[in-house]
């Protein structure tokens, strides 16, 4: 019966389509099946050989090349004019700052014991400047979490962290706004820009960071220089977005009045940006705020530093509390700057009886906060934090003891699902990657871009694949590779089932969409805190964390992806009489196809950086090369090769999706 | 009976067609696309069609040709469907778009040959524009809006708040001088839009399809208010639309586009008395002739038998007018200009035009 219905359908379904193209659609899938299939059948005949595996102390010739290089720039940086007389001074400047500032709330200065400001006097004028460019809300937001650092016993850490954060946003503020201005004005200083910050922002964090050090030393200078290249981005493209967005009939008026370009872009396209650009700056805080916490693989000073050596000793309880620290600050300056942007327009639109007692009462607070920070200088309560962080001995003694009570009763639940990813999923895909020929792996990747993304796409990768054999850590990388695709994988599958759901359902978006946003807010270093604590030091906890770092940024995608799907294609097709399944399936899911990619590329991108992070707690491969690099002397060539291929990694998997998703969206 | 003062004159503004012209247009020519510039010097690319030009040399020609002038107090209308090139058009008019060919004269001064200082301060008093979409800056209120030319110029303070004011009361809006643009409505967005222009007091005002964005009944309002304007005012207008019962209504005079390039040009009778070709008659088909055409387009020559006693009215007096004079009038009415006899208008011709609108002029 069910044969005698089905086939009839089939043909119907068959013939509509033009035949050159169903030949091409069809062809697609059976090309990727086929190159598989002949990967597996050559892996099968030359499995472990030209496998280019190199042992963790091994080195290869460009490792030791670049030890040298580093040696000799060590010898001479005192020497040599272009250090002497552009990069020291660069470090120079940047220290400078930095110290300032650390002086200001951080470190002793000079002959006093404690900083300039002292806690209350921090806290006061956290609580003033919040209320000042947000409201009062997330001006007690700010007074309570940073009382909460100070409760935690991490004050000092804290305004470590603050401190770097500040000049970092800084000074790449002060690049950015005028370059982002610049790239809304100009389409060529745009189309010349988009490039380099579409790789700052690919580029997972801890790559940044070896190279810097060859220039700037460790510590500060190289931890700042570092977060203004990760955090810069997203102010330049959202200030020339918002620019490019002032409305033409806008300014088309003011030039049909006589205005000259620096009067249109000071009355009318600067003014109209303002309230985007502000959503910029929120991006370059959180930015700035993940990169200074990993930073601290440089030794930077601050929270970073914390959970790293935390992790590093598998000290759960410790880290918790660090990177509970990192969480709420993260969540303050979100708010606060968050609140900034929308305080314009708010202010605007309420007849808010308030607002005419908004000046004196703000003069009363900056009274307020002077007297406060008066206090902070003059008497030692208001300048040390009192008390010796119970609070936060507490919450890491709470979580050892819940960890344990994890580990004792739930090992059962969570190494039984770890294992099945592991050995189900993992442990073939990995084998399969790093057991082939490396010449096969690369022929493999070659046709598959060639077959996603065009011939355009195949050549980057060639190039890539190349690369990643000089660099001399392929194994490594196809180890990384292995973990990536798995947990890609399991983001896309999240991805699309909450996507989906959320799409759909406006119930559902409202719920889910919250969480979202604050998991996207977390620097990336505290994911890695519960999952260690639930799946011990494995390549499986990194991918977890990668998973949850990355599938909201993929679930928010597809939902707008679904979402975009227009009513009118989902009323037709209901009253053609799909069933929900025939709907999603059918409609949704293949129009939102360039959604799909797009995702995918997002999600590749994030896991990515993840997994590399994962080298902290035993992911191995690519992340642990870079982070024995940081503090083995003579491994540090090999980790600056591991930084590169990370970059050739994500440049592989960012190009061929973004080709791949050109084509799904023509 | 009747005589020629009781029938109103269709406007209040009649053209002096012996003044010299505020704004002359000659071979005004906007190419879009590469090598632009070589498109209006040869004869044989001038001869294509839009369509071939494109095929041709990837040149879009959004103004082809066109030249016509415009007289002090005109309100003159230029109109065509979207496409047409009409917006592109009174952009060349201050080079808000830079014309590939052609030459503008404004009041003697050839505006193609201003250079950058020049052509501002030209934009800054002799010149406004009112825009579509409005072109409002929200974070600005009304009167900080109003006053933006204004502070342009460098206008201190005291004294652009104290003409804002004017002109916020002129147009309409007093009340409203403290609110953001977008707690008004679209209608009254306009009003804000039409009080910057006029603030700066400039010579021209030139309006790019002012009210298509406005719902019908506000829209009406609107043309109203631009015709009371004109009247307080009297300045000269160049008026974009897309709407031919808003050129009859508003415009002086009319220019009919089409692809670039200019069809007809004349009164708003002219264009239905005497379409110049099939576009502009399919144009014009549904407007009332009655409304538009006046009695020098429907009267004929007396001929023996006419009574020639009848009452008199002027040869501009529009139709719809005249009807009630003629048709109680027993004898035809005489059309007379400065005493001199033009012609006859009987019953007939009334009824021929307002109950059969196919009457061939």
């Amino acid at each position: 019966m069910t044969v005698v219905m089905e086939k009839p359908e089939k043909t119907e379904a068959a013939e509509p389509a033009a035949p050159a193209k169903s030949v091409r659609k069809v062809s697609r899938p059976v090309m990727i099946g086929a190159i598989l299939v002949v990967w597996l059948v050559l892996f099968a005949l030359l499995r472990g050989k030209q496998t280019l595996s190199l042992a963790v102390a091994d080195l290869t010739d460009l490792h030791r090349w670049i030890n040298d290089f580093n040696d000799s720039i060590g010898a001479n940086r005192n020497s040599n004019p272009l250090f002497l007389y552009f990069f020291n001074e660069i470090r120079l400047v940047i220290d400078n700052l930095v110290t300032f500032v650390q002086h200001l709330i951080s470190q002793p200065s000079g002959a006093r014991p404690v900083p300039e400001i002292g806690w209350l006097g921090v806290v006061g004028l956290a609580g003033f400047v919040s209320w000042a460019v947000g409201n009062w809300k997330v001006a007690l937001l700010a007074v309570a979490g940073f009382t909460f650092f100070g409760l935690q016993g991490l004050w000092q850490e804290s305004m470590d962290t603050l401190a770097l954060i500040l000049c970092a946003v800084f000074v790449a503020l002060l690049f950015a706004i005028p370059l982002g201005v610049w790239a809304g004005l100009s389409d060529r200083f745009n189309r010349l820009m988009t490039p380099f910050l579409d790789l700052m922002q690919t580029m997972p964090t801890m790559v940044y960071l070896a190279p810097l050090t060859l220039f700037f030393l460790i510590g500060g200078a190289s931890a700042t220089i570092a977060t203004v290249i990760y955090a810069a981005p997203p102010t330049i493209r959202i200030t020339a977005h918002a620019i490019r967005n002032v409305s033409r009939t806008t300014v088309e008026a003011a030039d049909s009045l006589g205005a000259t370009r620096r009067q249109s872009l000071l009355k009318v396209l600067l003014p109209m940006s303002k309230r985007t650009v502000v959503m910029g700056v929120n991006q370059t805080i959180m930015a700035a705020l993940a990169m200074v916490t990993i930073a601290a693989l440089i030794n930077a000073p601050g929270l970073g530093v914390n959970v790293l050596q935390a992790l590093q000793s598998l000290d759960v309880g410790t880290a918790f509390n660090a990177g509970l620290a990192i969480v709420i600050m993260a969540i303050v300056l979100d708010r606060v700057t968050t609140a900034a942007s929308a305080r314009e327009e708010h202010a605007r639109n309420s007849k808010n009886r308030f607002e005419k007692w908004r000046r004196p009462l703000l003069g009363a607070g900056a009274v307020v906060t002077v007297i406060l920070i008066y206090l902070s200088r003059t008497y030692l309560w208001a300048a040390d934090f009192p008390g010796d962080g119970t609070v936060g001995s507490h919450i890491a003694s709470a979580t050892d003891t819940a960890a344990t009570w994890v580990q004792d009763n739930l090992s059962g639940l969570t190494n039984a699902f770890r294992d099945a990813i592991t050995n189900g999923l993992l442990n073939p895909f990995q084998t399969l990657l790093t057991d082939s020929p490396w010449w096969l792996v690369g022929a493999v990747l070659v046709a598959l871009a060639v077959v996603l993304g065009g011939w355009k796409s195949g050549i980057t990768t060639a190039v890539c694949v190349g690369l990643l054999v000089a660099t001399g850590v392929w194994s490594d990388a196809m180890t990384t590779m292995a973990s990536t695709i798995v947990a890609t994988v399991l983001v896309m599958i999240l991805g699309i089932v909450f996507g989906v759901w959320m799409g759909r359902s406006m119930t559902a978006d409202r719920m889910i969409r919250p969480t979202l946003d604050a998991a996207q807010v977390m620097p990336p270093f505290v994911y890695l805190v519960p999952f260690l604590a639930l799946f011990g030091p494995t390549r499986f906890t990194a991918i977890v964390a990668a998973i949850v770092y990355g599938a909201p940024v993929a679930m928010k995608i597809i939902a707008d992806g679904i979402r975009a799907v227009p009513a009118t294609t989902v009323e037709a097709a209901t009253s053609a009489g799909c069933n929900t399944w025939q709907i999603i399936t059918k409609v949704q899911l293949p129009m939102s196809r360039s959604a799909l990619t797009l995702a995918t590329n997002q999600g590749l991108i994030y896991v990515l950086s993840m997994v590399v992070v994962g080298g902290l707690v035993g992911a191995g491969a690519l992340g642990y090369d870079v982070v024995a690099g940081f503090s083995q002397g003579e491994l540090y060539g090999k980790g600056l090769a591991a930084g590169l291929a990370i970059v050739l990694l994500g440049v592989m998997f960012d190009r061929i999706t973004q080709a791949a998703a050109r084509r799904a969206g023509a | 009976m009747t005589t020629q003062t009781e029938v109103p004159q269709r406007r209040g503004t009649p053209q002096d067609s012996g003044s010299t012209p505020v704004i002359s247009v000659r071979r005004l020519w906007k190419v879009f696309g590469p090598k632009a510039d070589q498109v209006p010097d040869s004869e044989e690319l001038c001869g294509l069609t839009r369509r071939e030009l494109m095929d041709r040399t990837g040149c879009t020609a959004a103004v082809r040709d066109v030249h016509f002038d415009v007289s002090p107090g005109e309100v003159f209308v230029v109109m065509g469907l979207s496409g047409s090139g009409k917006s592109t058009l009174v952009r060349c008019l201050t080079r808000l778009i830079e014309p590939t060919a052609g030459e503008i004269v404004f009041e003697g001064e050839d505006i193609r040959q201003a250079d950058e200082k020049r052509l501002r301060d030209l934009r800054r008093r002799k010149f406004s524009m009112v825009f579509q979409h409005f072109g409002l800056l929200p974070h600005r209120r009304v009167l900080d809006n109003v006053a933006f030319g204004l502070e342009i110029r460098g206008m201190g303070r005291a004294e652009r708040t104290k003409r804002a004011q004017e002109v916020v009361e002129l147009v309409g809006l007093a009340g409203y001088e403290n609110s953001y643009p977008d707690q008004l409505s679209g209608g009254m967005q306009q009003r804000v839009g039409l009080a910057r222009a006029l603030a700066g007091d400039p010579d021209v005002l030139l309006f790019d399809e002012p009210f298509s964005a406005l719902d019908p009944l506000i829209r009406r309002d609107m043309q109203n208010e631009v015709i009371r304007l004109h009247h307080e005012v009297g300045k000269t207008m160049v008026f974009i639309t897309h709407d031919l019962s808003e050129a009859l209504k508003l415009g002086d005079r009319i220019l009919i586009m089409r692809d670039g390039k200019m069809v007809q040009c004349g009164t708003g009778d002219e264009l239905v008395g005497a379409p110049a070709d099939d576009y502009v008659r399919e144009f014009v088909k549904d407007v009332p002739r009655g409304d538009v055409l006046t009695l020098r387009w429907i009267m004929r020559s007396p001929e023996d038998g006419d009574a020639l006693d009848g009452p008199e009215l002027g040869p501009d007096v529009v139709v719809k007018e005249a009807t009630r004079a003629v048709l109680a009038a027993d004898k035809p009415v005489k059309v007379v200009e400065n005493g001199k006899l033009l012609g006859i208008v009987g019953d007939e011709e009334i009824l021929a035009v307002v109950a059969g609108q196919e009457g061939d002029a």
